[in-house]
């Protein structure tokens, strides 16, 4: 109680028993699925039938892919640490990890960016190239935009707990941006398998 | 007032749980991608089922362990799964009305 006073408010007993915050973040996660289902939906279907190359075979590198997904998935161990690291306390080891996690996202960003200026400059593969080349950078682009906010999350994060507003008390904070960035971490996850790894259909 | 808030959230587990399973996916990852370069795998017709229900274990031991679903208020992984199915039946749907599937 003190801490939650300390952090300027206070947490309400609720009909459910349950975090009201960390309910309304599970809720923001599930329409997130309704937002990537449809775009995940649009790149299987569209991604066989462009009349034009380049196609998906022609352009992915999977061994470079496979590094992007192992650093996501490693950002995902950062995150959880940090939160270990605020729940008992830990303030030092909340900054350490906070970094690391932001730092792996950044990495998996520049290596996006990297792979779509390959495609763009050496493939030829842009957003109106066909209908290959939308679907993916729509879908891939979307996914990319949360893992900035996620990053830019964490960063103000780390600046909050360097100012000394991250305390045990107030651990949720870290937790409901943990549960967006493990999200992220699981829409990766998907991605990886159903665009990346498993073969499209060769053009009629 | 915080055993209430908590009455549905049994205690998370400690770093050795978050990096064994952090092994874990590694190691499924890698699984994957030799499947992938696996020629006569690939070309059958167990290759996309396999690489499925790999992703399927990966997701759900990132949400059942790093996101505490297995561990905190049945209520989340309620919202959470529903908005998950939803979003599968969307693509399920949209595929098979399109003859993509």
């Amino acid at each position: 109680m003190q801490h939650a006073a300390t952090a300027g408010h206070i947490e309400l007993p609720t009909s459910t028993g349950l975090n009201s915050r960390k309910l309304l973040m599970w809720l923001f996660l599930a329409s997130d699925c309704l937002f990537f289902g449809p775009l995940i939906t649009t790149y299987l279907i569209y991604r066989g039938r462009s009349p034009v190359g380049p196609y998906p075979h022609e352009v992915f590198d999977i061994p470079y892919t496979s590094v992007s997904a192992f650093v996501l998935l490693m950002s995902s161990l950062a995150m959880v640490l940090a939160l270990a690291a605020i729940q008992r306390g830990d303030v030092r080891g909340l900054r350490i990890w906070l970094l690391a996690t932001a730092g792996l996202g950044l990495v998996f960003l520049g290596g996006q960016f990297y792979e779509f200026n390959t495609f763009f400059h050496h493939d030829g593969l842009s957003l109106s190239k066909n209908i290959f080349g939308s679907s993916f950078f729509v879908l891939t682009g979307f996914h990319g935009a949360h893992v900035t906010i996620g990053v830019i999350w964490l960063l103000s994060l780390f600046a909050g707990s360097m100012r000394g507003m991250l305390h045990q008390g107030n651990s949720l904070n870290v937790e409901i941006a943990g549960l967006y960035w493990h999200f992220v971490d699981v829409v990766w996850i998907v991605i990886f398998t159903v665009v990346y790894l498993i073969p499209a259909p060769l053009p009629h | 007032m915080e055993s209430q808030a908590h009455r549905h959230e049994s205690a998370h587990p400690g770093a050795g749980t978050y990096i064994v399973i952090a092994v874990i996916l590694s190691a499924v990852t890698a699984i994957e991608v030799t499947a992938y370069y696996i020629t006569g795998l690939r070309n059958s017709a167990i290759f996309v089922p396999i690489l499925l229900a790999f992703s399927a274990l990966k997701f759900a031991l990132v949400a059942m362990f790093f996101m505490h679903l297995k561990f905190d208020g049945r209520l989340f992984s309620s919202f959470f799964v529903g908005g998950f199915i939803l979003g599968a039946a969307v693509l399920i749907a949209l595929m098979a009305l399109t003859r993509a599937l």
